[in-house]
């Protein structure tokens, strides 16, 4: 295999895993307040992806980084042609990140709601940019002969794109819900349940008339046959949650978004963003890329390092296996505000 | 104000605001890993009770450091695509590299650490920050790495048929020579800041009436650990200090002239502490010096030869041509704004010996039991955790400004680095977001701080020491 073919699957690869596990922390701040009823409820919805969201966001500092080294004028006409859906994004996870560290610092009620406020808004906006981006990404945009990016903003929130958006919202949406059935227990876990059953089944909707509408525009058989796989992963998932295997039904929409990307990866390939412009320039693996001695040494990096990081992430899920439930919240954290 | 205005105004603010928390980060998780240490070697509460305090300070400061992060790896691409274009065979590489070595250890093993005191053997919980110092050293060698690269290009070869840099040597790269010197100095820089932090903080609690008569003695050994820390980091700074400045003499000549605001060569060369100048800085009204001092910093040699600006310009110009960044420089000038280069290095030099010396100020007031409670000593206590920080911030201003106008010494101008899609809206949106939202978040985290600092540490709580994975179905020992 071509060394440009190995980074476009490895790239495949990051964002795979950055979809699949932030994907389901989106869903759990986003389903924060719909889920729980109380403080202490809330505080059991935090704690289910209080040790891991961090984690989980570095894989998308990596595809980034590794689109960065690996394919430079894919980075460079990406980030500077996506420039306000990014900003965007940045200020999402910024407030994002912040919130799950800060709002269990001051035992005030204000300031926890406010927190509150930045966590759902804070998953909402990129789970929904995600997928417009990567829609666009796969659709095409209008570069020229210069690989710039000459669409606008708006050139980017066309109806496939928003339906690309609808589609990683529900989608997330649900994979958090059912990350939250099976990672908590009492009522939490059965409302849960109920909510991402019916979340998936509008999912399940949006992912089909999206996929259906991808294969249309630029699909081939390996595509076409991911995209039924994800399908049928995410109806397993549904047909698991709805008899209570909450862990068969966590690794339904986890296969399913896992497959999805795929599908659009390998509908992409061999470009990497096409464009929509008479006499513009599609950016490929091959035109795209960095050098192959650049990409040999990413690569030995890459077999030596992922598997390491693979391990200790998988390790960290499992020292945290525990389901959480009401009882297992410690009273306040915090002593009361000094009187001085 | 055009896009590079803009761009390089943002990339000033969003860096040199994200270095601020960095140091920290650094040079604390190495002080609390080993408080941790202490504790599960000797078993003495005060450093449990010394580990979960510094802690959360440190946990309030790594969160925004770590979600400004992100901004960094974002705007290569987005504000300098061509740069990114330009580079990327090269610079790619450290950034992604740091990514999946440095990234993914620090924040999987700052989480188990955080939230692992109920499900971890206390070995290996203490284990788990020592993971993350050693995540955070990691970072700072490959992000030093890319940085080091553009003040001093290695390992690479121009392809005109691609039009780009692009890598022939990998190990060049790692290795530059100053990367060498930059690596030390910055991470010696970051334990200075870390150690006058835990000082600072713990001098104070030391002190304060308020604080009980039982914890005084915890609140000592934090200081003169701190202290001593800072001490060690301050020498180390100023060893590397002096090698760095020489590497910049040869590979930059132009820099440590405008350091030292030198336009005439001079043998030997003296080094102003202190200087009035007309405004355009090129003409000195009154000036404190200390006689042959640059030669030494520069060539190692009280009687060297030290090259002037004006010198060095007409040699730029021959080497590279009239034209690198006409729009921000008169036409083939390679001076970078001399006022600032000037001050900012020695506000660098000076805040930095300033925080060394406060450090052993603190180590020998605080020797055998005393308890100076002069204002003096107060407001030292106050400064300390503010003085490195500062002097980083002016040591990276002046090694940015000071590389300019090039953004690739030698090779790329930063004028020809910005994106050229980027609108002037665009760009200004980002800038004025970005900057406001910080602005927000600064006051958040240093009224945190503040609020966890006056708290001072929580009473001994007797942690369990689970085996590895054992459960109990009692309230978590620690959670959000």
């Amino acid at each position: 295999m071509e060394l440009t073919t190995v980074w476009f699957s490895l790239i495949a690869v990051l964002w795979i895993g950055y979809f699949c596990l932030e994907g389901f922390d989106f869903g759990v701040g986003m389903l924060l307040p719909v889920l729980s009823r109380s403080e202490t409820e809330r505080r059991v919805v935090i704690n289910t992806i209080g040790p891991v969201w961090d984690g989980n966001e570095v894989w998308v500092l990596v595809a980034g980084g590794a689109t960065f080294a690996a394919f430079p004028e894919w980075y460079a006409t990406l980030f500077s042609g996506f420039y306000l859906p990014l900003l965007l994004i940045l200020v999402a996870l910024i407030v994002r990140g912040l919130a799950f560290e800060y709002r269990a610092k001051r035992d005030d009620d204000t300031w926890r709601a406010r927190w509150d406020k930045a966590i759902v808004i804070g998953s909402l906006v990129p789970a929904v940019l995600w997928g417009v981006a990567f829609a666009n990404i796969v659709r095409g945009v209008p570069i020229d002969a210069d690989k710039e990016y000459v669409g606008t903003t708006l050139t980017l929130l066309n109806p496939y794109a928003l339906l690309g958006g609808v589609t990683t919202l529900l989608l997330f949406l649900t994979h958090g819900a059912l990350f939250l059935a099976l990672k908590t227990d009492g009522e939490i876990r059965h409302r849960a349940r109920s909510l991402g059953l019916l979340l998936g089944l509008a999912a399940a909707v949006a992912a089909v008339v999206f996929l259906t509408w991808t294969q249309a525009i630029t699909g081939d058989l390996t595509s076409s046959a991911l995209f039924v796989a994800a399908a049928l992963a995410l109806l397993g998932g549904l047909f698991a949650a709805w008899r209570a295997r909450e862990g068969w039904a966590f690794l339904g929409t986890f296969a399913a978004i896992a497959l999805a990307v795929a599908g659009l990866f390998v509908a992409l390939f061999p470009d990497v963003m096409p464009t929509t412009l008479e006499g513009g320039l599609s950016l490929t693996t091959t035109n795209a890329a960095a050098t192959s001695y650049t990409l040999t040494i990413m690569t030995w990096v890459a077999v030596l390092f992922t598997p390491i990081v693979l391990m200790y992430q998988g390790w960290t899920y499992w020292v945290f296996r525990k389901r959480i439930a009401v009882h297992h919240i410690p009273t306040p954290q915090l002593a009361a505000e000094p009187t001085r | 104000m055009d896009v590079v205005d803009i761009a390089r105004w943002q990339f000033g603010i969003i860096t040199v605001y994200h270095f601020l928390f960095v140091p920290i980060t650094i040079g604390m998780s190495a002080i609390i890993a080993g408080f941790e240490t202490m504790w599960v070697r000797t078993n003495n509460p005060a450093y449990l009770r010394l580990t979960k305090f510094f802690g959360k300070l440190f946990l309030i400061n790594f969160a925004i450091g770590v979600v400004t992060g992100i901004v960094q790896e974002f705007q290569f691409g987005m504000n300098w695509s061509d740069y990114s274009r330009f580079v990327g065979d090269i610079f790619g590489a450290p950034l992604a590299i740091e990514g999946l070595l440095a990234f993914f250890l620090e924040s999987t093993f700052l989480g188990l650490w955080i939230f692992g005191w109920d499900k971890l053997p206390r070995g290996l919980h203490a284990a788990c920050i020592w993971l993350v110092h050693l995540g955070t050293l990691l970072s700072s060698y490959f992000i030093l790495a890319a940085n080091s690269w553009m003040q001093n290009p290695v390992g690479y070869e121009f392809n005109p048929d691609t039009g780009r840099a692009e890598l022939t040597d990998f190990w060049a790269v790692m290795f530059n020579k100053v990367q060498m010197v930059s690596f030390p100095h910055t991470v010696t820089a970051c334990y200075l800041t870390g150690g006058a932090f835990v000082a600072g903080v713990a001098f104070w609690l030391m002190v304060r009436r308020s604080t009980p008569d039982a914890d005084r003695p915890m609140y000592r050994t934090a200081v003169r650990i701190g202290a001593v820390v800072a001490l060690v980091g301050g020498l180390g700074v100023a060893v590397t200090g002096d090698f760095q400045g020489k590497v910049m003499t040869d590979v930059q000549p132009m820099k440590m002239a405008a350091a030292e605001a030198l336009y005439e060569t001079e043998q030997p060369a003296a080094f102003s502490i202190f200087t009035i100048g007309s405004l355009d800085g090129s003409e000195e009204v009154f000036s404190i010096k200390v006689p042959r001092l640059l030669s030494f910093l520069a060539e190692n040699d009280f009687d060297s030869k030290v090259v002037g600006i004006d010198e060095l310009r007409e040699e730029y110009r021959a080497t590279y041509g009239q034209d690198p960044g006409a729009k921000y420089y008169s036409p083939g000038d390679y001076t970078p704004v001399i006022p600032v280069t000037y001050w900012t290095f020695r506000l660098m030099i000076g805040l930095g010996v300033v925080a060394a010396a406060g450090a052993a100020a603190l180590l020998w007031v605080s020797r055998r039991g005393r308890l100076p409670r002069g204002k003096a000593w107060v407001w030292l206590a106050i400064a300390m955790p503010l003085l490195p920080v500062a002097a980083n911030s002016f040591g990276w201003i002046f090694t940015e400004m000071g590389r300019q106008p090039w953004v690739v010494f030698g090779l790329m101008t930063t004028s020809s680095a910005v994106s050229p899609g980027v609108s002037v809206g665009e760009a200004l949106t980002s800038v004025i977001t970005l900057t406001l939202l910080y602005a927000v978040l600064a006051v958040i985290e240093v009224g945190l701080m503040l609020k966890y600092v006056r708290q001072g540490a929580e009473p001994f709580v007797e942690p369990p020491n689970p085996k590895l994975g054992e459960h109990s179905d009692e309230p978590l020992t620690f959670a959000y």
